[in-house]
């Protein structure tokens, strides 16, 4: 580990604006999980943090240690990818237990399953598959 | 090559990561290499479909139009969060007939809509090929319709299709 002072100002300025940035980006995302009112409007606001809030930071990480070391540092890039792959997996199944749940509980504003239906009138199957 | 190599894309991918975790050098290329070549024979055994790439040059062009738009969109969220409740935002779900079928291409699609702020992937209806997200700040539905088909996957089926 090489020490902070051995930064150049200008690797040190890039690497605090894209820290500050992808930690103001993921802090509005905690907020706004807090301020929307249903669930599917709080579901978008935590891919603040998972997609330029990552981003940010995993930039800023990237400036730091490339510009302390001599080699290019690019690992980071990883979390980047993986974090990426990964999220629709965990909001998809959230989003589908919600969508259940609503359809069940008969709630208001959650189109059925008939809404996935295509303007042109193809053979369709009916509502009553319920789950896939 | 596809005896030895059934899934050349995972093995250099898997190979990528190795060494990017360790180090560029020969000794870590090789073990890095010894262990992509087994992990990608073994993935054969469990017989996924194979994506198959028609126009990879068309990959950094729609790379470059999602992270333009992801920044974009997160502004755009940043500034919904922002705001109070003053403006009246109505937020809805879109339900968007696809045309695209490949499995890999929906899985990209599903990344793209994910990781924008503002879009959520919420049902894909496999029998009728119809995709159902939710939007944030919805002001004409129709608009979602062509901006999803036009700008992402139409580029999406030339790589896959």
């Amino acid at each position: 580990m090489t020490h902070a002072g051995a930064l150049p100002a200008w690797a040190a300025l890039l690497t605090a604006f894209l820290v500050l940035l992808g930690a103001g980006l993921t802090l509005l995302g905690a907020i706004g999980t807090l301020r929307f009112g249903s669930f599917f409007e709080r579901v978008h606001a935590p891919t603040l943090g998972t997609s330029w809030g990552t981003v940010a930071i995993v930039l800023a990480s990237i400036v730091r240690f490339s510009a302390l070391g001599s080699r290019p540092v690019a690992n980071e890039l990883l979390i980047g990818v993986f974090i990426t792959v990964t999220t629709p997996v965990t909001l998809m199944l959230l989003a589908r237990a919600a969508l259940y749940r609503d359809r069940a509980e008969g709630k208001q504003g959650v189109p059925a399953r008939s809404i996935l239906r295509p303007p042109r009138g193809r053979n369709q199957q009916g509502e009553s598959g319920g789950g896939q | 090559m596809t005896r030895a190599l059934p899934y050349p894309i995972l093995t250099a991918a898997l190979l990528l990561t190795w060494m990017l975790l360790t180090s560029f050098s020969p000794p870590q290329f090789i073990l890095g290499g010894l262990v992509a070549v087994a992990a990608s024979r073994a993935m054969a055994a469990l017989q996924p479909s194979k994506p198959r790439l028609r126009r990879w040059q068309l990959i950094p062009r729609l790379a470059g139009i999602v992270a333009l738009d992801i920044l974009r969109s997160n502004i755009a969220v940043a500034r919904i969060v922002i705001q109070r409740r003053g403006r009246k935002r109505k937020s809805g779900f879109v339900a968007i007939p696809l045309d695209l079928r490949d499995r890999t291409g929906l899985a990209v699609l599903a990344c793209i809509v994910t990781s924008t702020p503002g879009t959520a992937w919420i049902e894909y209806a496999q029998d009728l090929n119809v995709l159902l997200i939710h939007v944030l700040d919805l002001v004409d539905e129709e608009e979602w319709i062509t901006l999803i088909k036009s700008r992402y996957e139409s580029l999406l089926m030339e790589i896959f299709e």
